[in-house]
């Protein structure tokens, strides 16, 4: 253990320097970029009380550190979906429509299904699974074999599943209550586990995610698919010159892409909660999952690498958190979704910067040596 | 003293990490063709584009008549009469030359065009100097060689008697750039400064009258083409002597293994056959090049054969098996390697280590993975292997990320692991585009050795010298047709270009080795 400590610690010196001149030192500078704007923002919305709600937006979430926990998990797997899919060049946008679909499963095998407690959560989570896969997989055929483009399907289908997932829960008796516009709650059997820790929404599929989010690296680093998901993302023309088979693993990565987002939809639903509202329950009002969209922006922060998703999803659920406490000090909620989205604005620079910085980090460098020169030639 | 037109005096231009000009001298009298010479990345289009303003000078000084003059962007040259060729034309497809040609300087009344005028001027200009082109023409739809005339009017609209022709030989047949050659010779003439920018040794022989080396940056030296030969050219050009003959010995072809019959490929856009009824074949230990001007169906002979492209009729055979129908990796597993045309777009995937793109073909092989699991240790030790044996150069080795490596060493890369996987056919087009004389000797040094090892080769290339000197036998394609089919020693160049123009057809259905 104490090796393989030092054995990393010695990788992370021998490459410190690729760390800082990589996309983590640029993703970091956008994200302070993006915090300069947003307390921008809160100095024109509100200058008096500007220093304190933005000290909440950026420390607020420290104090409900389970409920950080508790919204990062949907938004990790729907980010860990657009992250995938981008790593073979692939633009799911339709992980809201997957994710709907996934959380419609999810909850009919919880209401509609009586299973023992042990493995009802279980059976509902890898059901939504399957109902994120069907919505994923229809964008990925389309692509494979009429290449159309997958943006345009998925969008769509965004709009589609929503829809058909508000009709089939407002036609069915047993699992919609029409007098509150709701579904009923679901019953304890099919609530996935507390990590018990009292007074925090912490559970368990913040762990489950993280494990996908470790199995997803392995797949993209250590395995042929990954390798030729990689290779046809980053030059298609040349994985068809070494015969990768476009049309199946297209197929394949759509299909995993909408599993994870279904499996996004599951956690959101099946994760209990004492915050009102949240969980355990579903509003059908024709809305596209925000969730969903809130993934492309994680997957893009975390520049579509499994680690940087988790890290990305954990910030963002951050100070989504810190934000809704700005509330105390007058800001209204919307300016929280400012600032945040400011910073998905910079990230999408962050590879550009990532450049430019490099750039003038070094001609400072150098003109410093320069001057060094001149001063010693001087003496 | 003599008269300079224009003088580049000690230029010097930097680019982060590189010196691309470092303390060139380079003068040019009026009314001569000066040729300037040098290999790929030895400077010669940095220092014409500082000469152009693209580019401004760290060091040094430009002077025109003696008078030192400031170049900071094209404009300028303009107005001190310099004009450019490019290598890649900066012609808009989709207007007619005559806009083209006025494009920037549109004579007008009060912001109304005033195309007569222009009309006149040009007609009268391309009349003048031999310069055939209809002005009415849209650009896209005349010939290369037309759309280079149209280059040329551009600047001689412009008043322009300094000009500057960047690799212009580079896309013409051997009759087009006989055509230019007097075209040049007839600017000289006429008093108009001419500077030349070439690889191609037997050019600059033939039309320059001085000749200034450049080799990686530097200034090597100005001589007089009468009082040089092309072997001391070259010698200044790559710092020791180079074969320019392929040492080979005769062919001894055996047992056949690619059989292609009747082909037609349909084209996507234009719907029309762009390989037309094509038949031949390659036999194990012959070289067989495919000549003829880009665009004449060649390319696609290629993608079909390797199954990038698909084929409306006909059959193609490996040994007497029919693979038409088959897909790009079972024909690698068949025996065909392919080094393709293009090496940024299908050689390589760029963003990947060295050592990942050495077993593209292969990753997928048994030791390179087990259960679906790549072993990283055997593809490390393979790609050692192959980067030792092949000499490819790269700044971290296996793991050196491809993007960052040279051209010749990348195309290197593509050759080791074409060559090393099963390999019955190696197919190559255009396997020395855009390298430098060391690399493309080292090239055909390997398309030989593999020949000589009994493997059957088929060559795409438009590069006429390497066709005559490379092939064993030379098929030449014509608007999707084969009409011509030559041993490369009982023809000359000038009479296979003839072909190439589609001046001349042999008739001939089958071609094949008798």
């Amino acid at each position: 253990m104490n090796n393989f400590i030092s054995n990393l610690l010695n990788k992370i010196k021998h490459n410190y320097k690729d760390i800082f001149s990589s996309s983590f030192f640029a993703t970091l500078m956008a994200i302070m970029i993006g915090m300069f704007f947003g307390l921008l923002v809160m100095l024109i919305a509100n200058p008096s009380n500007a220093m304190a709600g933005f000290g909440k937006l950026l420390f607020g979430g420290f104090t409900k550190f389970g409920d950080v926990l508790y919204f990062a998990t949907p938004i990790l797997m729907t980010g860990l979906a657009v992250g995938f899919a981008f790593k073979m060049g692939l633009f799911n946008i339709g992980a809201s429509g997957q994710y709907t679909m996934g959380l419609f499963f999810a909850l009919y095998v919880g209401l509609m299904w009586d299973l023992p407690a042990g493995i009802h959560w279980i059976v509902a989570v890898l059901a939504a699974m399957i109902g994120g896969m069907l919505w994923g997989v229809i964008p990925g055929i389309l692509k494979a074999h009429l290449n159309v483009n997958e943006v345009i399907t998925s969008i769509m289908l965004n709009y589609i599943g929503v829809y058909l997932v508000d009709f089939l829960i407002k036609n069915n008796g047993t699992l919609f209550i029409s007098v509150e516009s709701r579904t009923k709650y679901l019953p304890e059997s099919v609530q996935s586990l507390t990590l018990g820790i009292p007074g925090s929404n912490a559970n368990i599929t913040f762990i489950i995610a993280v494990g996908i989010a470790v199995l997803m690296y392995i797949i993209l680093k250590k395995t042929t698919f990954g390798y030729e998901l990689v290779a046809t993302g980053m030059n298609k023309h040349a994985s068809e010159y070494a015969g990768i088979n476009y049309k199946r693993n297209t197929i394949i990565a759509m299909l995993i892409s909408g599993g994870l987002a279904g499996l996004g939809g599951a956690f959101a639903i099946l994760a209990p909660s004492n915050i009102a509202g949240a969980s355990m329950t579903y509003e059908p009002v024709g809305i596209i999952a925000a969730n969903g969209f809130n993934g492309i922006a994680v997957a893009l922060l975390g520049n579509s690498n499994p680690v940087g998703i988790v890290f990305s999803a954990l910030f963002i659920s951050h100070i989504q958190r810190g934000g809704t406490q700005t509330s105390l000090f007058g800001y209204k909620p919307e300016i929280v979704d400012v600032v945040i989205s400011i910073i998905i604005y910079f990230s999408a620079f962050a590879l550009l910067m990532s450049h430019s910085i490099g750039k003038y980090l070094k001609s400072r460098k150098e003109k410093k040596e320069l001057k060094n020169e001149i001063s010693k030639e001087g003496k | 003293m003599e008269n300079y037109i224009i003088e580049m005096l000690n230029i010097t231009k930097e680019f982060p990490g590189i010196i691309a000009n470092d303390n060139i001298t380079l003068q040019l009298k009026k009314g001569e063709i000066h040729a300037l010479l040098g290999e790929n990345g030895a400077g010669k289009s940095t220092l014409m584009s500082v000469l152009f303003g693209l580019y401004q000078a760290e060091k040094g000084e430009i002077k025109k008549n003696g008078q030192v003059v400031s170049i900071n962007n094209p404009n300028d040259a303009n107005a001190l009469g310099i004009g450019m060729v490019h290598q890649h034309f900066k012609l808009i497809e989709v207007f007619t030359v005559l806009e083209n040609i006025i494009l920037g300087v549109e004579p007008n009344n009060h912001g109304f065009l005033n195309k007569e005028l222009a009309r006149n001027k040009v007609v009268d200009l391309s009349q003048k100097y031999g310069l055939q082109v209809d002005p009415d023409s849209i650009i896209e739809k005349i010939s290369v060689g037309q759309q280079q005339r149209v280059e040329i009017l551009k600047m001689l609209y412009r008043n322009n008697d300094i000009l500057i022709f960047d690799e212009p030989t580079a896309v013409l047949t051997p009759q087009e750039i006989d055509e230019l050659m007097n075209i040049m010779r007839g600017f000289a003439k006429e008093g108009k400064s001419i500077l030349f920018i070439s690889h191609k040794l037997n050019e600059i022989i033939n039309v320059a009258d001085r000749c200034t080396v450049l080799r990686k940056g530097k200034y090597i030296g100005t001589v007089n083409i009468k009082d040089t030969t092309k072997e001391a050219l070259s010698k200044m050009m790559v710092g020791r002597n180079i074969d320019f003959e392929v040492k080979k010995k005769k062919a001894k072809p055996t047992e056949t293994i690619l059989k292609i019959d009747h082909l037609k490929v349909l084209s996507q856009i234009s719907h029309k056959y762009i390989v037309n009824d094509v038949s031949f074949d390659v036999k194990r230990g012959e070289i067989v090049c495919i000549a003829g001007i880009e665009g004449n169906g060649q390319s696609q002979v290629i993608s079909a054969i390797t199954g990038l492209e698909k084929v409306h009729s006909g059959k193609i055979y490996i040994e007497n098996k029919d693979i038409t129908n088959e897909n790009v990796r079972q024909r690698s597993v068949d025996g065909i390697s392919h080094i393709p045309e293009d090496r940024h777009k299908y050689g390589l995937v760029l963003d990947f280590p060295l050592e990942y793109n050495l077993v593209l073909q292969r990753y997928w092989q048994s030791p390179f993975q087990k259960h679906g699991f790549l072993n990283h240790k055997e593809i490390r030790s393979y790609a050692d292997k192959l980067i030792e044996k092949y000499d490819v150069r790269s700044g971290q080795g296996a793991t050196s990320l491809t993007r960052s490596m040279s051209g010749g060493n990348q195309q290197k890369a593509i050759i080791a692991r074409e060559l090393e996987k099963e390999c019955k056919l190696l197919i190559t087009a255009q396997p020395t585009r855009g390298l430098d004389v060391g690399a493309i000797e080292y090239i055909h040094k390997q398309i030989v050795a593999a020949r000589d090892s009994g493997k059957a080769v088929l060559i795409m290339s438009l590069e006429l010298d390497e066709v005559m000197t490379l092939s064993d036998r030379v098929i030449i394609m014509y608007e999707g047709e084969i009409v011509g089919h030559f041993d490369p020693k009982k023809i000359t160049v000038e009479e296979l270009g003839l072909y190439m123009a589609g001046a001349k057809r042999q008739k001939i259905k089958e071609v094949s080795h008798e």
